[in-house]
């Protein structure tokens, strides 16, 4: 038998996918069609965390240990994005999409994948200062536990909080960042009033079903993380869940391009990668 | 170095990568056999003005990489600013917003390592100039998949730090000056 370096890499490839079968069968986290090359990157880092040396050996542990499972799915979820990440983005939401909005007596929005709530409250600032927040009750989504009750506190360090003011800034916004926070307890505490017409759940777009009704469904930089078959299962959920001529924002490097429901959407507002459910 | 044996080329630049690239990029064939795929350190701006610049002077195919898109040979892919550019094994491109590596997002030993899973001995790896450490690992990733490993002089280079850890991380990489390393790429991706 032959040893060689191609076969190691191989054996690695393997080790992921047994770990990855054995997180799924007993925990029920299904990370199969992940992306493989971020997937392995991730795993590798929370391997190096735990000061484990074979993929083996990990899965070893997360079959036997719940706890040494937790936090490598709480490592393999944690996204960090920040507010009016893509300031254009923002913008085009508020010249482009917030005019048809404004045209329905009540809105629903889902945040799919809303991680630490940074891009949801981008959203609910905006809703306020278009006048749309009283109609609209806001879905905010993600599969990790932590970053939903970090979304639901609204609690941002403020090393960060500069670069959010410029982005508010350029995303087009109306007033001063700093009306919607105070300071304290180590950063900026974002206005509670702000998630009052949110509800927090966790949901998962790999295994759970459509959603309900939306006009609204924002899913940035999500489903970069899919491989192309969980892309199609995303964004037919995606479809399902839209209302006709509801819209769908994605992140600045995805597209529908090569997604299998293309045909199902309209490019709304193209460099932006705003798509709108077609009617028919 | 035939071009059967080669599959893909990944370049890493920062600090004085315009100048560098500019000598590089221009001169591959339009027929050029394999896929270029290029980490340059740009901030997170919007849109880089990378894709237009090297259009404008490149006989290949020049564009910025989306996620699941399938890698072509005979075109340039730069990773777009505020995101890492990992390759699948199945010969896609797939992008991630995790946290930046040595500040950087593009990261170069991202890149580097995951396209030595997916490339092993078939890939070459080019380090060229600039001011950090970024690309090291990755190019020793290059080296243990079996692949090239190739790094601009770091006498020639604008900064020549990032050269120098690359060399150190990777005793076996060729040195080259940028001409030669313009050589060895005409060599590995001519058809």
């Amino acid at each position: 038998m032959n040893d060689g370096g191609m076969d190691s890499e191989k054996i690695e490839d393997i080790e992921i996918r047994l770990l990855l079968e054995a997180l799924y069968r007993r925990y029920h986290y299904d990370f199969r069609n992940y992306a493989q090359a971020s997937i392995k990157r991730r795993l590798r880092q929370a391997r190096e965390r735990q000061g484990i040396k074979t993929f083996s050996a990990l899965q070893d542990r997360i079959l036997h240990d719940p706890a040494v499972a937790a936090r490598v799915v709480r490592f393999l979820t944690v996204q960090v994005s920040d507010f009016f990440r893509d300031p254009s983005y923002f913008k085009a939401i508020r010249e482009k999409v917030v005019p048809h909005l404004k045209t329905y007596p009540s809105l629903k929005i889902w945040i799919a994948g809303c991680s630490a709530g940074e891009e949801l409250h981008s959203f609910a600032i905006l809703f306020r200062e278009e006048g749309l927040e009283d109609r609209t009750l806001f879905y905010a989504t993600d599969i990790n536990q932590e970053a939903l009750d970090a979304a639901a506190r609204g609690i941002y360090p403020l090393d960060r909080i500069a670069a959010f003011t410029e982005n508010y800034r350029l995303a087009g916004g109306k007033a001063s960042l700093s009306d919607y926070y105070t300071t304290g307890y180590g950063g900026a505490v974002f206005d509670k009033t702000l998630r009052e017409r949110v509800v927090f759940s966790d949901h998962s777009l790999v295994t759970d079903a459509v959603f309900s009704e939306m006009q609204l469904i924002s899913c940035r930089n999500v489903m970069i993380y899919f491989d192309k078959p969980l892309q199609d299962r995303a964004v037919g959920l995606f479809r399902d869940s839209l209302a006709r001529g509801g819209f769908l924002g994605l992140g600045s490097k995805e597209s529908l391009r090569f997604s299998e429901h293309a045909e199902a959407f309209s490019e709304f507002v193209r460099e932006e990668k705003i798509y709108q459910r077609r009617k028919v | 170095m035939s071009a059967a044996e080669h599959r893909a080329v990944a370049i890493g630049a920062s600090a004085g990568a315009i100048q560098a690239l500019l000598q590089i990029l221009p001169a591959l064939p339009e027929d050029y056999a394999l896929p270029v795929l290029v980490v340059v350190h740009v901030p997170p701006g919007r849109r880089s003005e990378l894709t237009t610049l090297f259009a404008a002077k490149c006989r290949v195919h020049v564009c910025e990489g989306e996620d699941k898109q399938p890698i072509e040979p005979g075109t340039v892919t730069f990773a777009p600013p505020d995101y890492h550019m990992l390759v699948e094994p199945g010969g896609t491109i797939s992008l991630s917003a995790d946290e930046p590596v040595y500040f950087s997002r593009p990261s170069i030993d991202v890149l580097f390592e995951s396209a030595a899973d997916a490339y092993g001995p078939g890939l070459v790896g080019v380090v060229l100039t600039g001011a950090n450490e970024d690309g090291a690992r990755g190019l020793r990733a290059v080296a243990e998949a079996g692949g090239v490993t190739l790094v601009q002089d770091p006498a020639t280079a604008y900064a020549r730090a990032m050269p120098q850890a690359a060399v150190a991380a990777c005793r076996k990489a060729t040195v080259l000056a940028l001409g030669g390393i313009v050589e060895a790429l005409l060599a590995a991706g001519t058809r």
